[in-house]
This record gives structure tokens, C-alpha cells and sequence, in this order.
């Protein structure tokens, strides 16, 4: 069980410095509770009380850490089954395969694809997060060669998949200091595969035939070393999805240590669109990483904006920076929406907008991150606020005309809105979806 | 001995791994779509769905006798504002939607046919009444499989063309749309006299989808004939609230709820195709890659996502977005070792 936040505060100091960046001790105890903190940032507390709050309040999944750098992926540490009870902490990684077999140009093309698989989706930079290079020769030079040409073409920490114990020695001898994954330790290697990981100071994967032989050979491995990523074996969607489901409600609701570590899973179909989907229910069911060999940008996007989704804090929704926006080319005729700054909802006024295909500026007023209905219920989304973003936003200085659009539901603030900011005030339609009807009836 | 008290040690630490299984009082209700001949229809073969009785697929702990169904969406117009790419497939049927929905039938074998009249809509065609009739009765004729049939989105219109459908269509065991929070009355009542299914949408918010069940079970409909519709959003656009509520549905559910017990269905393809990620040629976003592509997995991806989640019927377009969601389908209603 996770400790509560008196149980915290009963270890703390009790100064209320605020040197942990918290105002009290209580309140720092109820951050830590709720993961928002860590009790390092606390000067002042005793030994005693760490190890007593270190034990109990032990991560149920432990955060192991791959790659260095900017690209440094921490993966594990999640604490709920579904994000709706809280949210789930750290996105599953993408790894992309890559065959030792191919000739030098054509690994330097496929890497510089793969460093291009990355888009910008409501604000944020999405991106694949690793490669995992693949000894498919066998051959353990052919492999420290290519190890190196890959680590001197991208920035991503690699994934090195061999079951050749001087194939993988000589990748670490090139590599180790970007602190790769190592793939795999397995119940007739893992004496040597974790020798190797330890002396490299660097992950490694325990692959098990199924949930309780992987669970069996943990509590092998774990004695030794626990930097640890696990993989069950199992390839098939259906059998993933059981184990993953085990793995996340063992460690997470009984402190089943064995199984208390990030998860790494392999798409198996030859047809990229087909590993896309499968991929797909590992993101949702709780996989850390999930190497794939799609590398098209077109199969790349669904996951990375599924996986957004999924790690979207349920109680933070993402926002848009409440500025102008410029739907295609517009003019100083050009009409004027107004919206909220939710990324949702002014993502969806823009894409009608820009379907319209009538060129319009969007107003997303901010109502920190909050919905039309949301955000007027809560008295963010006013007459007042409006007008003073009107006015502050710099609309006026780049059309010629005072006519805005506000959304249907929010008809009520017309009168008032006019009133406030001398406008000329249109009541749109109560869907985006009825802004190109709307468009055209009102600026063709 | 030294050596066997070292073996005994390390025995001890060994913890036994016990799988946890949750063993839930609730299930999902089933609801069975069309009739056969004998049923007092005309249909020549219905669809069942719902009786879950775990989370999504999870069969080492529950039964799912019946595995998720895909509709393949007709409309009463030719969608123009369709992509071409959606549109390619049917692109010799689309003004028909008899021939559209016998092309969805015998080409790429769907097990439903969701027939939306969108003609009906009074700023686009304005069909009457019996106009949309007829269209039913054109599509009943052409397919055998059953139907789901939805009116345009305008509730005064819908109110009047639904239950002239529903009487038109009396024993064939129809799912009719959409009974929202403020316009329900009318068309449960057809549902009821006709003997018809109602889909219950209400836009993404547990408390108002249970108060709907409720005021549509108080007018006598049983809830073996609602299939709940949560509003649902596409990928990149909600679709994670979606998800949360439809796994708070299926928790409730699960805990014996039976106002949250009725299975779900959702606009697939509407919602995907929608989407900037869908729709937006190559060259204006190039980070996007290829359209066609990027648009068929931008469905599929939305409704494997939302299978996670558990819905029950999922409409859709493209058929190739249909293959790979059949194929995932497929995958997860195989047997699990533990």
C-alpha cells in the first residue's frame, strides 16, 4: 500500500522551511503522496526517516532509465490501473528495428528516416524514442560495426537485441556510455547477460517463456542486478494483453516485486498497418516500450498521437497559448471567431474553420484550458474576459471590420459582449461542425 | 548439507506468483439486432451483442459470447464532404443506398448496415417522410443483414420520419437513432409500439448517460433494447475521455450497475474522418506522411483504441480501416494461457 500523506508528515521535520519548494511540511507529505514530489527535496530529513518512507513507499514499479542526455527515456514507476483514477506517468517508448545485415547505405537511409519520424501535434513535439538494432548476422564484428555507424547518425539510445554474448560486449564496448537497453538475459544467459550489464552500468532485459517463468527468473536476476525491463515472451495480442494486465495489477495492487519493473513488447506482423494496430492496444495496456519495424510517417502519427492521448493527465487537459490564430490566408475582412484556449476545442473550431475554406482568425480566449460550457459554467468565459482579450489581443490592428463569432452555446453573452466591447457580435452555430455552413451563409 | 541449507535459503525468498483474477458480480447486457423470418422479420441473419462479463477481452476471467461488430455506414446522399479516399470503394453505389449497402454486404462482407438519413435533413435534400421510408425499404429489400437506421440530426425532422420508419419497419427489429437527454419521447415511444432497439447518445458524461437510461426505462423500453453511444471522440480529438468513460461504464457495469450494463456503440468513422490528421494532403503537412494511408489507420486506430475501452458496435467507412480492425478483433478473442 501506498503511504498516506499523514504517514509522511509523521516522518518530516516539521520546520515548514519551504526549502523543499512546498509552503508546509503537511502540504509537501500530501505531494509526496500523490507522486507530485520526491522526499529528496527535503534537506533537513533524517536518515531514519528515509528508510523507514523509502521501504514502505517504494515505487510499486520500478523506474528504470535508458539512453543519456536529452533523449533519456524514464520508463516504469506507473501507480494505476486506469488513467481515470490518476494518470499514467511515463509514455510507452517506440522503438524502431534495424537489421545488422543491411549494406551501409541503406542503414544510413533507414536511420535517417527513422530520426524523422517526429511531428508536432497541440503544441507538443512528438517523436519515436528508440532504435533497436537487431544482430541479425550472428555475427558479432559485423554487429560492433554497425553499432557504430548507428550511434554516429541519431541521438536515439539504442535497444541491443542479440543472443550472442560477444556480439553484445562489443556493442557495449562502443556504445555503453549512452546507457542503452540490453536485450536480452534469459534463463541460460543471465549469469553472463548480467555480468555484462552490470560492468557496462546499463539496463537490461529478463525474457521469460510466459508471465510466471519471467516472474521465476526475476527473482534470479534481481539479487544481482535490478535495472531491469521485462518481457514475458509472449507475441500475440491477446496473450500480451493478459500478461501486461497481470504485470500492472500484481505489482501495482499486491507489491509483487517480481513483476514490479517497466515492460518491453514486440509487434509480430509482417504487414506494417497491422503492427500499427496491434501496437495500438499495447499503448493503452500498460507497455513501456513496444518495438515495431513500421517507419512510414503515416503509421508512425496514429501512434504517437494515440499515446498522447493515453498519457494526457486526466486532470490537466492540454492547452493552446491563447494568442491569434491565422486560419490560411486571410485579410483584413477575414471574419473573427472567438473560442477557449482547450487544445480540444479550438482544434476542433480550426479544423472547420480551415474546412470552410473561408480564411478566419480564432480568438481562444484563456479560460485555462477549459471547454465553452466548462469554462462559462465556471465564470471564465465572460463578456468581460472576451472584450478584454479583444482588446489586449491585437485583433483590431489587422482587420478592418469589428464583427466576431461566438459559439452557439454561449448565445447569452451577445448583449452583454456588445455592451463591454462596442463589437458587432454573431451568434455561431452550437457544433463546430456547423461553421461552414455558417461561413458560408454569413462571409461569401 | 552446508549446500542444501543454501537451497532452502534461497527457496524461502521465492514469492509464488498467483494470478489475480476479478470476479465481478455485473455483466453487459445483451441486445440482438434484426429478425428472421420466423422472428416475424425479414432479415436472413441477426446480430447479437454485449453479454461481457470482465474488462475488455480479458477472457482469463470472464465470457465474451459475443465478440465486437463492425457496421459499415450507408447514407440517403452522396456524403460529398467525404474524402476521395473514403469514397473510392463505393464510388459506383454512392448515389443508391441500396446498391451501397449490397456492395458493403456481398463485396466486404459487413454483418451490419448503418443507414443514416442524412438526405432527410431540411438544409441539405429535405426528403419527406415517405421518401426516407422508402429508402429503408429499399435497403431492407436489397440486404439481409439487420439495420441500424438514424435520422439526420435535426430532432423536429427526426421526429417526424423516425416512427414512420419504425411503423414501416414493424418487426424487423430495427436499432434506431439517436434518443438524446432533450428529445427522447418520440422516438422510444416507436421503438416501443414497433418493437424496435433505441442507440441513447449522450455526449461523453457517465452521470448523463445513466439519467438517460433511467428516463428512457421509466417509458417502458427495456434495457435489453438500448445500445448506449458515448458521444465518442476520434484519435487526436478526445478520444481519451471516451476512453476513461467508456472504462468507467464497463467498471460500473461490472459491479452489478445495471443502468451502465447496456453495450455501447460508436461513430467510427464520422469521427475519424473528421480529423485534420485524416484529411490533410501530403504536401501541405509533410511531417503526416501519406494521406491515404494515414486516413484509413487514423479509423482503424480510433476504433482499436476504443475496442480497448469496449464498445460493441463499431460503425465505420473504409473498408480496409474495417479489415485491420476485423484482424485486431480477431486476435484478442484468442484464448489466453493463465
Amino acid at each position: 500500500m501506498a503511504l498516506t500523506g499523514l504517514d509522511i508528515f509523521k516522518q518530516l521535520p516539521k520546520k515548514n522551511c519551504k526549502e523543499c519548494g512546498v509552503a508546509t511540511c503537511m502540504a509537501f507529505a500530501m505531494s509526496i503522496a500523490s507522486g507530485k514530489a520526491a522526499l529528496e527535496s527535503c534537506p533537513y530529513v533524517s536518515e531514519e526517516a528515509k528508510e523507514i518512507l523509502g521501504a514502505a513507499g517504494a515505487p510499486p514499479i520500478r523506474l528504470v532509465k535508458v539512453g543519456v542526455g536529452e533523449k533519456a527515456l524514464a520508463l516504469g514507476d506507473e501507480t494505476v490501473i486506469f488513467r481515470h483514477d490518476k494518470t499514467f506517468f511515463h509514455p510507452t517508448a517506440f522503438a524502431v528495428s534495424v537489421d545488422d545485415t543491411l549494406s551501409a547505405d541503406l542503414l544510413a537511409a533507414k536511420i535517417a528516416k527513422i530520426n524523422d519520424l517526429k511531428v508536432e501535434r497541440v503544441g507538443q513535439e512528438l517523436s519515436v524514442n528508440l532504435i533497436a538494432v537487431v544482430n541479425a548476422s550472428h555475427d558479432s564484428a559485423k554487429y560492433k560495426d554497425t553499432i557504430e555507424k548507428v550511434t554516429s547518425q541519431t541521438d536515439f539510445p539504442l535497444v541491443l537485441i542479440s543472443n550472442n554474448i560477444a556480439a553484445l560486449e562489443a556493442a557495449l564496448s562502443v556504445v555503453s556510455a549512452n546507457r542503452p537497453l540490453i536485450y536480452a538475459a534469459t534463463a541460460d544467459n543471465y549469469e553472463q547477460v548480467i555480468g555484462l550489464a552490470k560492468s557496462y552500468n546499463c539496463p537490461v532485459v529478463v525474457k521469460g517463456n510466459n508471465l510466471a517463468d519471467t516472474a521465476a527468473l526475476v527473482e534470479k536476476v534481481a539479487p544481482l542486478y535490478k535495472e531491469l525491463v521485462i518481457d514475458t515472451g509472449s507475441r500475440t495480442t491477446s496473450q500480451v494483453l493478459a500478461d501486461q494486465t497481470q504485470i500492472r495489477r500484481l505489482s501495482i495492487k499486491k507489491k509483487f516485486r517480481p513483476l514490479g519493473y517497466p515492460t518491453i513488447t514486440f509487434t509480430t506482423s509482417d504487414d506494417p498497418r497491422e503492427e500499427v494496430i496491434q501496437a495500438g492496444v499495447y499503448i493503452a495496456k500498460f507497455a513501456s516500450i513496444i518495438v515495431v519495424k513500421a517507419d512510414e510517417k503515416s503509421q508512425i502519427l496514429p501512434l504517437l498521437t494515440w499515446r498522447q492521448n493515453v498519457y494526457t493527465d486526466p486532470q490537466k487537459p492540454i492547452a493552446v497559448e491563447a494568442k491569434i490564430y491565422e486560419i490560411g490566408a486571410v485579410t483584413p475582412d477575414s471574419p473573427v471567431y472567438i473560442c477557449t484556449n482547450f487544445a480540444l476545442t479550438y482544434f476542433a473550431v480550426e479544423g472547420e474553420v480551415s474546412g470552410s475554406k473561408i480564411p478566419g482568425y480564432i480568438l481562444p480566449v484563456d479560460t485555462d484550458g477549459t471547454s465553452i460550457l466548462t469554462s462559462w459554467a465556471s465564470g471564465k468565459f465572460t463578456a468581460d474576459s472576451i472584450a478584454e482579450f479583444l482588446e489586449s489581443s491585437g485583433i483590431k490592428s489587422k482587420i478592418n471590420h469589428t464583427t466576431c463569432v461566438i459559439p452557439g452555446h454561449t448565445a447569452v453573452l451577445s448583449g452583454k459582449l456588445k455592451e463591454k466591447s462596442g463589437w458587432n457580435v454573431l451568434v455561431g452555430p452550437e457544433e463546430a461542425a456547423g461553421i461552414p455552413a455558417f461561413a458560408k451563409a454569413h462571409f461569401l | 548439507m552446508r549446500q542444501s541449507k543454501g537451497i532452502e535459503k534461497e527457496r524461502s525468498f521465492i514469492m509464488a506468483l498467483q494470478i489475480m483474477k476479478e470476479r465481478n458480480t455485473g455483466k453487459i447486457n445483451t441486445v440482438t439486432i434484426g429478425a428472421t423470418q420466423e422472428q416475424g422479420g425479414t432479415r436472413t441473419s441477426v446480430v447479437t451483442v454485449g453479454g461481457d462479463t470482465a474488462l475488455p477481452f480479458l477472457q482469463f476471467e470472464g465470457n465474451f459470447p459475443n465478440q465486437p461488430v463492425i457496421a459499415m455506414e450507408v447514407q440517403s446522399r452522396v456524403p460529398e464532404q467525404w474524402n476521395e479516399i473514403v469514397k473510392e470503394p463505393f464510388a459506383d453505389v454512392l448515389s443508391d443506398p441500396a446498391a451501397w449497402a449490397k456492395k458493403c454486404v456481398e463485396d466486404y462482407g459487413a454483418q451490419l448496415i448503418y443507414l443514416k438519413l442524412s438526405g432527410a435533413d431540411p438544409d441539405l435534400e429535405n426528403y419527406t417522410t415517405k421518401q426516407c421510408v422508402k429508402i429503408v425499404k429499399d435497403v431492407l429489400a436489397a440486404v439481409g443483414v439487420p439495420l441500424i437506421v438514424v435520422g439526420c440530426g435535426n430532432d423536429e425532422k427526426d421526429n417526424q420520419v423516425m416512427p414512420a420508419v419504425a411503423e414501416a419497419a414493424a418487426g424487423e427489429n430495427l436499432l434506431l437513432g439517436v434518443a438524446g437527454k432533450d428529445n427522447y419521447k418520440s422516438i422510444v415511444a416507436a421503438a416501443m409500439v414497433h418493437h424496435h432497439n433505441v442507440i441513447a447518445l449522450t455526449p461523453c458524461d457517465i452521470n448523463i448517460c445513466k439519467q438517460l437510461n433511467i428516463l428512457i426505462t421509466e417509458m417502458g423500453l427495456g434495457l435489453d433494447r438500448i445500445i448506449i453511444d458515448p458521444g465518442a471522440g476520434a484519435l487526436g480529438y478526445g478520444i481519451e475521455y471516451t476512453y476513461s468513460i467508456l472504462e468507467r461504464e464497463r467498471l460500473g457495469a461490472l459491479q452489478g450497475d445495471s443502468m451502465l450494463s447496456t453495450p455501447v456503440i460508436a461513430s467510427v468513422g464520422y469521427e475519424a474522418w473528421r480529423a485534420k490528421e485524416a484529411n490533410a494532403p501530403e504536401n501541405e503537412f509533410p511531417s503526416f506522411g501519406k494521406q491515404a494511408e494515414r486516413g484509413i489507420l487514423w479509423e482503424a486506430m480510433t476504433a482499436t483504441a476504443l475496442l480497448q475501452g469496449g464498445i460493441h458496435i463499431i460503425v465505420m467507412r473504409h473498408p480496409e480501416a474495417i479489415n485491420l480492425a476485423q484482424k485486431n478483433i480477431a486476435e484478442l478473442m484468442a484464448p489466453q494461457a493463465i
